[in-house]
């Protein structure tokens, strides 16, 4: 026996017996199964997604109606909005915690902790990751982080108020921002969330590279998890680097070091250092997972093999470690010496190609399709469309010169939200959507679904496309009001035009919280495989039971055969063998711990 | 509506042409590639629409095609770079000779300038300081020493196509030539603080005569 096949019986063998009744706790609360902490991370991130917004709202209600009364907020206590007026220092506070929040407790929770914790296992054919013990581990940390960081808001001084980067020494002495305590919790809530992530990170790498089915080769491998399998690395390599920043921060605010405080020998810039070599391989991380599912998605609902799959495969890896080599393009601004600038401008023009690629090959992918517009496509396509203007946009600020002028404005605003709704939110709603059934086992509502996505992504263009305008105008980020300064004043209009968009935008998003409730319980019952989709997630009942496949599965093809002209179907599912004397499938690869690198699908 | 245009403000500074130059030569070629990939989208989304009895072509790539891409971004993002390099080593490396020398130093949430006295050195005895407003002739560089006294502050000045992080701990040299006299505007573009939105500053430009005029009233009114 091999020592994959040994660590597939450990399993059966502990969570095999399908038949046993388990307790509501173990069950539901201090769960061990792949699916149901997929769903704690997904019930837990859709809840900060909502409060990451209504932060939002309230900033964009300040900036939008300056200084005027916000309608709900009279009761809010005099630290924060007296008479409903949001203070200055509270506006850094949502400015800070919007960002924290978005970032680290919606987006990336859902793109690693739900859709690496429901995926991985189910499209490579293994019963459950590798630890599961460590996987409850890695939900029930984030817990207490959420707790921590939602529960400074309460504490004397307020939240973090040094932005989502927490600049040394702004967020290095309570001195500068009167906040003392809401950053300390910060700091700390961040320090758990980061071996939460750890621990998540080992046991997709772990999973991935041992638990694969028999055949399962590694290109045969759907995008999804290898960008979630390559996201895990950037993971585990980045959270560290975080972690111990963190620490050393929280030392020059506790204890009195001066790691990053110059008045006692420390360097402010060391900060920036660490927390973009962390802080870029992350946009990553919230972006690779993304597009692997709007790969897989589009594939699907064009029923076409995914085009040029080994490039998307070779660009994710490219990304990943082109990743690392690019931190130096958030600071060409920062007083580090200007030649590094032009190394790193190199650096990140460099990471273009791949990402071009990745575009190239799913306008490739699109090409002599049958295109079914269902709404997980919507959001896949609008992933593609608004990473085209990411992408586009992250050239002007790569460029040093240019970055002179836009830095610091609400172009880099526009671009992170191009990047991060247009691309990565969206790219969840297509995977919730598309998930959704294998969840639950039942649709959600497809009309409903369509109209919150047009409504979504109409509001979406009209909220964030407008600030590249405001940044050229030379708006600058974080600014409390912009009136302060004459040249702006003109733009008062479009900042308010902005600020109602962004109300109506998270208005409809009722849309898409009443029908994802109602179709949880009311939904159209789906089948084991709704969208006549080839990968071994859809090869079991919606939603799998405990322990996922009725033996192990085998593994015969690639993912993506789609309108093969040898399939009586128009797909033609990975663990289907293929038709006796059929000359044009080879045999099954061997066992995966056996199997040669490189096999060609 | 208004302010939605694509063109930069003017610029009023010597190396101001050349930063809004590479970004029009980037607006046009990211223009360019934003017509042809979404709009190659839309056509492949009307044209490649499911039909009834409908079959896609079972296709997994053209290597060709591929190479072809690859190359072309490689060539035209990498090739942009190095044209920008010279632009970004004028501007933020190589101080011109013979420039004037002032000091700006940041704190919570002002500027502070200080001018040379009658010896024509920062950093001797007979300087003299003021509060939020730079002066500066046109014609001349200047050279202004940035430093900060609590935290990151970043001096901007966006018609001048100005921007530098103030550092507490270091001296940064920064500098510009403008070319129009008039009244522009220093705002500050890192977040320092709950008054970082009106952390503002003044640059007046003189015309190179009314510099020397404005500089001796100046000094006269700091010796009083």
């Amino acid at each position: 026996m091999s020592t994959t096949e040994a660590v597939v019986q450990t399993h059966l063998d502990e969570h095999g017996d399908h038949g046993h009744e388990q307790s509501f706790l173990r069950k539901y609360i201090f769960s061990t199964d792949h699916k149901t902490i997929a769903k704690q991370f997904l019930f837990m991130s859709l809840f900060f997604l909502l409060v990451g917004g209504i932060l939002a709202t309230m900033m964009r209600w300040q900036l939008g109606f300056p200084s005027q009364p916000m309608p709900g907020a009279g009761g809010f206590p005099d630290t924060m909005a007296p008479g409903g007026i949001i203070l200055p220092e509270f506006y850094n506070s949502l400015v800070t915690m919007h960002g924290t929040i978005m970032i680290f407790f919606a987006i990336m929770p859902l793109l690693v902790g739900l859709f690496g914790n429901l995926l991985i296992p189910l499209q490579i054919g293994a019963p459950d990751m590798a630890f599961p013990r460590l996987n409850m581990a890695s939900f029930w940390l984030a817990v207490p982080a959420g707790l921590l960081m939602l529960a400074s808001f309460f504490v004397e001084g307020g939240a973090a108020g040094a932005g989502w980067t927490s600049y040394a020494p702004l967020s290095a002495s309570g001195e500068w921002t009167g906040v003392y305590l809401g950053q300390q919790l910060w700091l700390l809530s961040l320090t758990i969330l980061g071996f939460s992530s750890l621990a998540g990170a080992v046991n997709y790498i772990t999973t991935v590279i041992s638990l694969r089915a028999p055949g399962m080769t590694w290109f045969r491998l759907p995008l999804t998890t290898w960008a979630l399998f390559i996201t895990a690395i950037l993971v585990l390599l980045a959270i560290p680097i975080l972690t111990g920043a963190l620490i050393m921060l929280l030392f020059d605010q506790t204890i009195g070091t001066g790691f990053f405080r110059p008045e006692v020998g420390g360097e402010p810039i060391l900060w920036q250092h660490l927390f973009w070599f962390f802080g870029h391989p992350e946009v990553y991380i919230l972006i690779l997972p993304a597009m692997g599912i709007t790969s897989d998605v589009l594939a699907n609902r064009a029923r076409k093999p995914i085009f040029g799959y080994h490039a998307m495969v070779l660009a994710i890896i490219s990304i990943g470690f082109l990743g690392w080599i690019v931190w130096g393009h958030h600071m060409f601004q920062s007083g580090m010496n200007p030649l590094l600038g032009t190394s790193f401008m190199i650096s990140t023009m460099a990471i273009a190609v791949p990402s071009a690629i990745k575009t190239f090959n799913w306008l490739g992918t699109l090409h002599r399709g049958d295109i079914h517009f269902d709404t997980p496509m919507l959001h896949a396509l609008a992933f593609v469309s608004m990473f085209i203007i990411g992408g586009l946009s992250g050239i002007f600020m790569a460029n040093t010169p240019v970055d002179i002028y836009i830095h610091d404005t609400y172009f880099i605003v526009a671009h992170i939200h191009y990047v991060l709704f247009g691309g990565s939110l969206f790219a969840i709603f297509a995977g919730i959507t598309f998930w959704f059934p294998k969840m639950f086992g039942r649709m959600m509502h497809e009309g409903v679904g369509k109209v919150h996505f047009f409504l979504t992504f109409i509001l979406y263009n009209l909220v964030f496309f407008p600030m590249h305008n405001l940044g050229l105008e030379g708006m600058m980020r974080r600014i409390y009001d912009p009136n302060e300064y004459e040249y702006l004043q003109p733009l008062q209009p479009l900042n308010t035009f902005i600020s109602v968009a962004v109300f109506c935008l998270i208005t409809v998003q009722v849309l898409f919280a009443g029908n994802f409730i109602w179709s949880i319980f009311r939904g159209r019952k789906a089948g084991s495989n709704p969208w006549k989709s080839n990968t071994l997630e859809w090869s079991v009942p919606s939603p799998p039971p405990h322990g996922n496949f009725d033996g192990m599965p085998t593994v015969y093809r690639g993912p993506y055969e789609y309108s093969h002209p040898d399939a009586a179907d128009d797909h033609w599912p990975q663990h289907l063998p293929p038709p006796r004397g059929g000359a044009s499938e080879p045999h099954p690869a061997p066992a995966p711990s056996l199997a040669p690198e490189g096999v060609a699908p | 509506m208004e302010h939605l245009s694509w063109l930069l403000p003017e610029s009023f500074s010597t190396f101001g042409q050349e930063i809004d130059r590479l970004y029009y030569v980037i607006l046009w070629i990211t223009g360019i590639v934003f017509v042809l990939t979404e709009g190659l989208l839309v056509l492949f989304l009307f044209r490649y629409r499911h039909r009834e009895g409908g079959k896609a072509e079972h296709s997994h790539g053209n290597t060709t095609l591929e190479m072809l891409w690859t190359a072309g971004t490689a060539v035209l993002v990498l090739g942009l770079a190095v044209a920008s390099t010279s632009v970004w080593h004028h501007v933020k490396r190589n101080v011109p000779e013979g420039a004037l020398e002032v000091i700006v130093t940041a704190k919570q949430f002002e500027w502070t300038v200080t001018y040379p006295g009658a010896d024509g050195l920062v950093g001797t005895d007979d300087d003299f300081n003021q509060r939020n407003t730079l002066n500066a002739p046109t014609a001349r560089p200047i050279l202004i020493h940035l430093r900060s006294e609590d935290v990151i502050h970043s001096f901007f000045i966006p018609e001048m196509r100005v921007k530098q992080d103030a550092l507490p701990g270091r001296s940064i040299r920064v500098w510009f030539e403008a070319t129009e006299p008039g009244e522009y505007v220093i705002g500050c573009a890192e977040l320092c603080g709950l008054g970082h939105y009106r952390m503002q500053g003044r640059l007046t430009v003189h015309a190179t005569d009314a510099y020397q005029d404005w500089l001796e009233g100046a000094m006269a009114e700091a010796a009083q």
